[in-house]
């Protein structure tokens, strides 16, 4: 109990303490509270993570009747990650905010939302009260919509903060949906009344109250078809932001979903494919628009939803694992699902983080204004790198665990499946293979446009390497990716708990296969040292042989014909060319071409402009249908200043006059009754 | 053990074996068996030229390139004997580090800003992407078929028994002899001796790599072409003894190399566009090797 109270008054006493000092004592302090914050919730996470839950309940209200705090090993996974991914981004952050310093009302705003989306996020992994969780759901909500408009000065970041806030409130009303509609059935807004309710309702009841709360907690994660604000916002924000609302912020939703589905019982098969389904479409659709973007942070901001995608198919064959009892099959699923969500948080945020260092550098993330940096930034262009490995699931880094894991999951199913469940399997496995090597298209697209070959544009500054201090975040978040490629099996061990609270009340059937993929994780870290042995070697052999040859250097190859250099390159447009004109039926892409039809043709143009066909349909035209009926009623906002006094007037008579109107027609009714 | 020794040995004679058959079937003298080999001993003992464009990343991706196919090879077991490493979802581990490869050699070929590499390396991701479902889907109907999750179990317990399962085989055949076709840059897809930058993949994409590095690419297109005889040959040596098993893998992997110039032959290479195409068509014929495992195993009602 202690603890949290210190939590709550260091936090208050932070947000006195930033708004009286000078700029750069607001992030020391934003950094060191965030710090402590972080360390001290860490502890209790890892006691809860390792060995027993930590507990208390706070006396609420009559309101919302007693608040329990519980950190079970669910969410202490949640909150290592959360505090992990805050803390580097709090250090990163404090780095790159320098060149703004200036902007002192904006940073005094940002360090206040910083510190209360920490602390937020935190409450939503631990709070067991409808309510209460709520209310942190909605600070959390406004806090990232401050965050994200740090550059409220350009019209783009207002309106994609906007569209976030919006669709961020859409989100809650379906939370609160759920929770009133529990809360009037119980009486109650514990999290074990939804446990006891749905325990003594029909399955349909109960499928009907999670899909509730999936749908709004799919907002957040960004599940397509809900996605549609995560592009926006991600780009808009500044880095260390995106870093975070990508790594731990769309998690939250997921959190969400793992909550709910250990508390609601639930008819979990049909759930189960429900969310497979849901989660291949997702991962399918967000991979396939990521490929065709030019921005380097839209692109990032689609691969989230591919992720979230991917970690959908874990959870949904975790699903479909408990309605099955396959214990292996769960437990396969949903660990995959909770490790993919540390590593995409770790290597999302460290790919962020690497945007903005060039960013920083080149004033420009659109690909094809950008090329060659690594000579320049050949730190942040090796982070990305690593970062881009993995988030394309290839080995030896951490995405590989856990997408082997899933796909473990999915070949396990395949001996207790009959034969709707081995089509479906079929169309997974094969998604989900689509999935990383549209990935691979689309990273090794990102990494050699931007970071290889010549610049495709003059920078306006020269381009110069960050400093070590926003790239020491980046080296911690890469540690961590390097221990859990290497070392898969200590983090599989930790989480046993997390992945016990689900599966616990499976009994153990022998006839199941025994699946090894687990224990094929042990042979890993050698296989991955062998690997790096090997290449070190080979890279010593050449060593020792070209010692003794001539090394020439000279222009690249250019069949014949070299003079225009670096125009003559790739372009991120030309790369994926074959790509989006196979995909052309599925994808939505503007083009501005201009014939040439002159003998001397003078500088043309050329403009692509991918478009989201969801989003045109979901959204857009809604969005066109409603104002074209408000439009009906323009004419009543007619600037006249006597006519608005009118409308004043009629509201206020009206207002009055109701319940006598009303009184009088049940007077009639009683006396036509009467006779 | 026994397989890394026989791929490494196969790999020396493939290349050649397909060169000749080429040439005997053309008319032509042509280079001997082991020409191929001379090539890349020659390759290893000469200088390099680098490009200035180039970076970092292209002085280390052929050597990255050639470990990830020799970390393919030590999962790939010989009929029952076990690879040098053998685990559950060792054909993940084989395909997502086969992806590993491919990915540096895709990001060397960017590296040197050349608008013909970035044709060929554009090429590449994506053909490679389509070929993948294909071979996850068989894999993946054989441990139905056999109840087994890795390389070694499933060749082991794969008995070819009724016709059914003899059509499967030569579905399998087909499809991974194809996906070898892709994934090495051969003909009806790709062309290793056209004279067109512009209608080149693979080759394309190593225009500028020089001496030991090239030499590196090359050894590893032919242990990738040997890797694939044996995963071919493993489906038709499973439960067999030594005696048998070893002869066959031999005279497989031969065969292969033949049918392999026999198609470089007598095929022209598909026009660009239709690529994909037939690079889908691969993932339907899995699906129908999966669909006839449902079949052998009764799951249809």
């Amino acid at each position: 109990m202690a603890l949290i109270n210190v939590i709550i008054v260091i936090l208050l006493l932070t947000i006195i303490l930033i708004l009286s000092v000078n700029t750069v004592s607001k992030g020391i302090i934003t950094l060191s509270t965030t710090i402590i914050i972080g360390l001290s919730t860490s502890f209790i996470a890892f006691k809860a993570l390792l060995t027993s839950s930590y507990e208390i309940v706070f006396s609420g209200t009559l309101l919302f009747g007693t608040v329990p705090v519980k950190i079970d090993a669910l969410s202490a996974w949640f909150i290592l990650t959360i505090n992990f991914t805050i803390i580097t981004g709090a250090v990163y952050g404090f780095n790159y905010m320098k060149k703004y310093r200036e902007r002192k009302n904006d940073i005094t705003l940002h360090c206040i939302a910083f510190i209360l989306v920490h602390f937020a996020l935190l409450g939503i992994c631990s709070v067991q009260n409808g309510f209460i969780f709520l209310l942190l759901w909605e600070m959390m909500a406004i806090s990232v919509f401050i965050l994200v408009i740090f550059e409220h000065e350009k019209p783009d970041t207002i309106k994609a903060g906007v569209n976030y806030l919006v669709q961020s409130h859409i989100s809650i009303v379906f939370l609160m949906l759920g929770f009133i509609y529990v809360a009037y059935k119980t009486q109650s807004y514990g999290f074990d009344a939804i446990a006891d309710f749905s325990d003594h309702q029909s399955t349909l009841a109960g499928t009907a109250l999670f899909l509730c709360f999936f749908a709004g907690f799919a907002i957040k994660a960004g599940f397509v078809p809900f996605h549609t604000w995560l592009p926006y916002a991600h780009p808009a924000a500044p880095t260390h932001v995106s870093g975070i609302m990508s790594g731990v912020v769309i998690k939250i939703g997921i959190y969400g979903i793992l909550r709910m589905l250990i508390l609601i019982k639930t008819d979990y098969t049909t759930i189960g494919y429900f969310i497979l389904f849901v989660s291949i479409f997702t991962g399918i659709y967000g991979v396939m628009l990521a490929t065709i973007q030019h921005d380097l942070k839209k692109l990032l901001a689609y691969h989230s939803i591919e992720n979230i995608g991917i970690i959908g198919i874990g959870i949904g064959i975790g699903c479909i694992g408990l309605g099955a009892t396959n214990k292996w099959m769960a437990i396969l699923g949903f660990s995959g699902a909770l490790l993919h969500t540390l590593n995409h948080s770790l290597f999302k945020s460290l790919l962020f983080y690497s945007t903005g260092n060039v960013l920083q550098a080149a004033h420009t993330v659109n690909m094809e204004r950008l090329g060659g940096i690594i000579k320049k930034m050949p730190r942040t262009s090796i982070l990305f790198l690593i970062a881009a490995i993995a988030i394309c699931g290839l080995p030896p880094l951490n995405g590989f665990i856990s997408e082997f894991l899933i796909l473990g999951g999915l070949y396990n199913w395949l001996y207790s499946a009959n034969l709707i469940s081995l089509v479906t399997i079929v169309f997974s496995i094969g998604g989900l293979v689509l999935i990383g090597g549209l990935a691979i298209l689309c990273f090794s697209k990102a990494f050699s446009i931007v970071f290889l070959g010549n610049a495709r544009c003059i920078p306006p500054d020269e381009i110069h390497e960050t400093g070590f201090w926003q790239l020491f975040p980046m080296y911690m978040t890469v540690s961590v990716m390097i221990i859990i490629g290497l070392f898969p099996s200590l983090f599989l061990d930790a989480l046993q708990r997390p992945v016990n609270l689900f599966t616990h009340h499976i009994v153990f059937n022998m006839n199941l296969i025994k699946v090894g993929a687990i224990d094929s994780l042990q042979t890993f870290n050698l296989l991955f040292m062998g690997l790096f042995m090997f290449v070190l070697g080979l890279l010593l052999l050449k060593k020792l042989i070209s010692n003794k040859k001539i090394i020439k250097t000279g222009p690249t190859w250019g069949c014949g014909y070299n003079p225009a250099g670096s125009k003559l390159q790739y372009t991120a447009a030309s790369f994926v060319r074959s790509y989006s004109k196979l995909a052309k039926p599925l994808l939505d892409i503007e083009k501005k071409e201009v014939e040439i039809d002159e003998v001397f043709p003078s500088g043309k143009h050329y403009e692509t402009d991918p478009y989201d066909k969801i989003e045109r349909l979901l959204i857009d035209k809604p969005l066109k249908l409603i104002n074209k009926i408000a439009d009906l009623f323009l004419f009543l906002q007619n600037g006249k200043l006597q006519m608005y006094i009118l409308y004043g007037i009629i509201f206020i008579t009206a207002v009055l006059c109701l319940p006598l109107i009303i009184d009088k027609i049940i007077a009639i009714l009683h006396f036509l009754n009467n006779l | 053990m026994l397989s890394i020794i026989l791929i490494l040995f196969c790999s020396l004679f493939f290349t050649g074996i397909i060169l000749r058959t080429k040439s005997i079937t053309s008319g032509r003298k042509g280079p001997g068996i082991m020409q191929p080999l001379r090539d890349v001993i020659r390759l290893f003992k000469k200088g390099a030229v680098y490009s200035e464009t180039t970076s970092i990343i292209f002085q280390i991706a052929p050597a990255i390139y050639f470990s990830t196919v020799i970390m393919a090879c030590l999962v790939i077991p010989f009929g029952s004997y076990k690879g040098i490493v053998s685990f559950d979802g060792d054909f993940i581990f084989f395909a997502y580090i086969l992806a590993l490869g491919k990915f540096f050699s895709i990001i060397s070929a960017m590296d040197t800003g050349s608008s013909f590499e970035g044709m060929g390396a554009s090429r590449e991701a994506l053909y490679s992407m389509f070929a993948e479902p294909a071979f996850f889907i068989l894999i993946g109907s054989f441990a139905l078929f056999t109840g087994k999750t890795s390389f070694n179990e499933i060749f082991s317990t794969l008995h070819l028994g009724s016709s059914i399962t003899y059509m499967l085989g030569g579905m399998a055949s087909f499809v991974m002899i194809m996906i070898a076709l892709i994934e090495n840059s051969r003909m009806p897809v790709d062309d290793p001796k056209t004279h067109l930058e512009l209608t080149m993949i693979h080759e394309v994409m190593v225009l500028d790599n020089s001496g030991f590095d090239l030499g590196l690419i090359l050894s590893a297109g032919y242990l990738k072409f040997a890797m694939y005889g044996a995963i071919i040959a493993d489906f038709f040596i499973g439960g067999l003894s030594l005696m048998y098993a070893l002869p066959l893998f031999l005279l497989i992997q031969t065969l292969f190399a033949v049918t392999v110039g026999m198609i470089e032959s007598f095929m022209a290479r598909f026009r660009m566009n239709h690529n994909p195409q037939f690079i889908l068509v691969l993932s339907s014929v899995s699906f129908l090797i999966f669909l006839g495992v449902l079949l052998v195993l009764e799951k249809f009602i």
